[in-house]
């Protein structure tokens, strides 16, 4: 598995340290810097038993924790990336493409998956950090679109796991205009009467806090997740101070009023089942 | 290498200023003559150099420091225009300005960013880049558009929403993300006019509406030139070539589909003849407005999903 060995992830904080990360049966908590045994730390649902810090999972391996049964189908995966403008900087978009494609990652950077969870349908969509950052480009903004499109049709529920640092700017303005489209989805959903649980993680930034992901009639953090709308680096570029501790993470977005709860991984699936119980339509 | 705007515009500049001291001279028509032969010399000057401008440079013209802002038009447009002020929440954001008043005869709510002039009321106005607060009353003012049925016209004009600890505080991104779903559904026809500057979510945030439409020179991107270059490039200086790669500009969003219309601007940009400019703007508007006024407001929510909806270039496999 590849996205624990990873160093530092583009949009960290540029205080925190770099941490290498021994190969093999043990990993180095980001946390508390304890090496812990990989299968306990797969038998905490990837969170360390020393500090509670939450490590990045794999889509498939969130979809697994929720759905009854762990059962669930797949959905919108015959919608690819294209590369509208030809967009060419140090790398060409259509290269990064194209080493993606050669890796088999042909999700893009949403899982878009229906099954049931405590016995009822709903559309769960988990992005995928490790596909360009989790940016939102135009499958992004297509599969999730559709998945809110499939729920309002069907009368489901919708919960998204936000994992991004925000727009694609390799696809331009129509990156940015994806906010706006989910965003519509989300409101016909909401005429509906249907609920969102929107669910960050770290990290959420950019454009996808400034969409879907701060539209949840719920909305709920993994602790310590770093979310914010700007990166912490462009406000210590524009403010020119130092940030204060604790700063775009979950426990601070909390305080400021911006979450509903922090929820740990290994309570997340109860909570659900129970929010959407709480606004289980009646006539 | 790309040439500044102000190293392009110098030829131009140097001959109005020549213009100038023709008309000061006494009337003669040998001096009518000189004025007329200069002015078309004009005129094709600033042809020739503005239909050859670089992405970089059409940046430079929707950035330009005598550009008209938001205050500019609906001063012209609603000479009777009323501001008001607020959120009701918190503070009154004076980088997003709004109100109501008459345009042609009928009530208009207009919201806009609003960058200042001068460099005190550039800090008054924090350069055009809203607080959470900005949102918040502009959202207000649709919403009361919305309750006595008026149309919304916004103005663009941002390098983006304000990147500082006391907007995370106050809920930068909620307040973003409310607009955008609030304006999808909101009952009545919405007019969106770029003028300069749209700066990513931050312009986005006024940006949702029935008809979007972009001034000839002005940008719509999803992050700066400059911003772009120094994550790509990892070198601002390379904002040229970002500027190029991004197709931010009226031209390209327009193939792309991504705004309605480009609102033509004067020869030499809106900044060369700003009262005509204005006199561009008010008709588009009118006819804009005559257009959305005969559909049936559910017609209208169900296109303008649609054309959202429709935004993004991807790949039907298999
Ligand atoms: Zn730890």
């Amino acid at each position: 598995m590849s996205w624990f060995i990873k160093k530092s992830s583009p949009i960290k904080p540029a205080k925190q340290k770099k941490v290498t990360i021994p190969e093999g049966l043990w990993d180095k908590c980001l946390g508390c810097k304890e090496i812990i045994y990989r299968q306990e730390l797969k038998r905490n649902n990837n969170v360390c038993p020393k500090c509670d810090y939450h490590f990045r999972v794999s889509p498939e391996e969130r979809l697994q924790l929720l759905f009854d049964q762990e059962a669930f189908e797949l959905l919108f995966d015959d919608v690819q990336p294209l590369d509208p403008l030809s967009f060419k900087a140090v790398k060409t978009y259509k290269d990064q493409l194209k080493k993606l494609a050669d890796l088999k990652k042909v999700h893009e950077a949403v899982w878009v998956a229906k099954g049931k969870l405590d016995g009822r349908p709903v559309v769960i969509s988990v992005m995928d950090f490790s596909f360009l950052g989790g940016s939102m480009g135009s499958v992004v903004g297509e599969k999730l679109t559709r998945g809110i499109e499939l729920a309002t049709e069907e009368g489901c529920p919708v919960v998204i796991f936000s994992c991004s640092g925000g727009a694609r700017m390799m696809e331009g303005a129509i990156s940015l205009m994806q906010m706006a489209k989910i965003s519509a989805a989300l409101a016909r959903l909401a005429q509906k009467r249907l609920p969102f649980v929107s669910v960050l993680t770290d990290p959420t930034t950019g454009g996808v806090t400034a969409s879907y992901a701060m539209l949840g009639d719920i909305n709920i953090a993994e602790p310590k997740a770093l979310i914010g709308f700007a990166g912490p680096r462009v406000i210590q570029q524009t403010i020119r101070q130092e940030l204060p501790p604790g700063f775009q993470r979950s426990e601070f977005l909390l305080e400021h009023g911006m979450l509903d709860a922090i929820v740990t991984r290994g309570e997340l699936r109860e909570k659900l089942i129970k929010y959407l119980h709480f606004f289980r339509f009646q006539a | 290498m790309s040439k500044d705007l102000s190293t392009i515009e110098a030829p131009i500049i140097e001959l109005k200023t020549k213009l100038e001291g023709l008309k000061a001279q006494p009337p003669s028509s040998k001096r009518d003559r000189e004025i007329e032969k200069q002015s078309q010399k004009l005129a094709k000057l600033q042809k020739d150099i503005y239909k050859n401008l670089t992405e970089w440079q059409i940046c430079q013209v929707a950035r330009h420091p005598k550009r008209p802002y938001t205050r500019d038009y609906i001063q012209y447009l609603c000479p009777d225009f009323e501001e008001l002020h607020g959120d009701r929440r918190f503070a009154d954001d004076a980088a997003i300005m709004g109100g109501f008043g008459t345009f042609n005869g009928e009530v208009v709510c207009l919201i806009g960013h609003q960058k200042g002039r001068d460099i005190k009321q550039k800090l008054h106005r924090n350069f055009g880049m809203p607080r959470p607060e900005g949102y918040r009353k502009a959202l207000r003012l649709m919403k009361l558009a919305e309750k006595f049925n008026r149309p919304v016209v916004c103005f663009i004009d941002t390098p983006g929403a304000y990147p500082g600890i006391d907007a995370e505080e106050r809920g930068q991104a909620e307040a973003i993300a409310l607009n955008l779903k609030e304006m999808a559904v909101l009952r009545v026809p919405i007019l969106v006019y770029v003028i300069g500057e749209g700066g990513s979510g931050g312009a986005l945030a006024i940006g949702v509406g029935d008809h979007i439409s972009l001034l000839q020179n002005s940008i719509y991107s999803v992050i700066s030139p400059e911003g772009c270059a120094s994550i790509l490039w990892k070198d601002a200086e390379q904002a040229p070539k970002a500027a190029e790669a991004l197709n931010l500009t009226a031209e390209k969003l327009k193939k792309l589909d991504l705004i309605d219309s480009i609102c033509e601007e004067p020869l030499g940009g809106a900044h060369a003849d700003p009262p005509l400019m204005m006199r561009h703007l008010a008709e588009h508007l009118q006819s804009q407005l005559d257009d959305l006024r005969k559909r049936d407001i559910d017609q209208l929510l169900d296109q303008r999903y649609r054309k959202f909806r429709n935004m993004g270039k991807y790949a039907q496999v298999g």
